[in-house]
């Protein structure tokens, strides 16, 4: 590992976290470019979620008695009626636990 | 108490349940750099210059691996492509900022921080001082994942695997989205960017699934748009 290695990827990072905020003006994007952008939490965030979840430490397709799978969908429900962050996160911490410790 | 300080104390309150997970996530990566002895300095050097847990992580085992320097620095830049969507949805509140804002804004832009301060600002949107929340949920995120890379180069591995733990990032993720569990569209588009990562995480080169996934998962995006623009 060496220090230019480390400063080129750091450069990169910050491109990608720059240039967008740098280049578009104010009113530039139309409604329509507007609306179809409120979809990236959507598009980006499952894409991080699932691979970890459905796949194993192989990276094979791990459906049978998946606990992260079961616990994803009580999390799922809990923020459905709850619509809380925290709630999520520990409904879905605690009954990945549950499922790990007591039952798999 | 004025309203810069209130809304920059907002942005740190709004983000900080989603730093529980940041924690172990940076004491891992920590004591991954120091198991490939690159050491301390250039362990805590990612965190500082490059600051994207997911992307050090990549360059670390890439770099083990014995992977060239143009594949690390791709996949760094494949995995942070995402970053480039974010800029564009924020842009439209950020526009009429000194340049010298933009630069810290863009440096402390995270997942997190994008996801609670976005929703402050389409609430907000007369609020002059609106960035003042990315600065503090911004930094909240950086403190917390220099802290946490600092605790496992110290510690080493004292978070038991067992726990799971790194199903919480997922969770974290998971959590963001419960706003859009009711809306229909949003949960197609959900539904094809986690398939298209499922299916292209070991097919698609440079670790780039996420940058794919999501990138399909927007077309399907405008489709509906402009499906439901033409019914009106």
């Amino acid at each position: 590992m060496n220090w230019s290695l480390i400063i080129y990827a750091g450069i990169i990072t910050f491109v990608t976290r720059f240039s967008m905020i740098f280049l578009l003006k104010k009113d530039i994007l139309n409604n329509k470019a507007k609306k179809i952008l409120s979809f990236v939490p959507a598009a980006i965030f499952p894409a991080i979620i699932f691979p970890p979840i459905f796949l194993d430490n192989a990276g094979t397709l791990y459906l049978d008695s998946n606990p992260k799978i079961l616990a994803a969908i009580f999390a799922i429900i809990v923020g459905f009626f709850s619509k809380n962050i925290i709630a999520t996160i520990f409904a879905g911490l605690i009954s990945y636990w549950f499922l790990i410790f007591f039952y798999f | 108490m004025n309203n810069k300080l209130k809304t920059l104390i907002k942005g740190i309150i709004n983000v900080s349940p989603l730093m529980i997970p940041v924690v172990p996530f940076g004491i891992i990566y920590g004591v991954i750099g120091m198991d490939l002895g690159i050491g301390p300095y250039m362990t805590l050097g990612l965190s500082i210059i490059i600051f994207g847990g997911a992307s050090q992580i990549v360059l670390l085992q890439l770099f083990s691996g014995g992977a060239s320097s143009l594949v690390i620095l791709s996949s760094v830049g494949a995995v942070n492509a995402r970053h480039v969507l974010y800029g564009a949805v924020l842009s439209e509140h950020l526009s009429g900022l000194k340049i010298s804002w933009k630069i810290v804004l863009s440096y402390v832009m995270t997942d997190q921080a994008f996801a609670v301060s976005n929703d402050y600002f389409k609430k907000n949107n007369k609020d002059s001082n609106q960035h003042y929340h990315l600065l503090g949920s911004g930094f909240t995120c950086w403190t917390i994942w220099q802290i946490s890379t600092i605790l496992g180069i110290v510690l080493g591995s004292i978070v038991p695997e067992e726990l799971g733990l790194s199903f919480t990032i997922s969770l974290t993720f998971l959590a963001l989205l419960i706003s859009d569990f009711r809306k229909f569209k949003n949960i197609i588009v959900m539904f094809v960017s986690g398939s298209v990562a499922t299916i292209g995480y070991n097919t698609i080169p440079f670790k780039a699934y996420i940058i794919v996934a999501a990138l399909l998962a927007l077309i399907v995006a405008a489709l509906l748009t402009l499906i439901d623009l033409e019914k009106k």
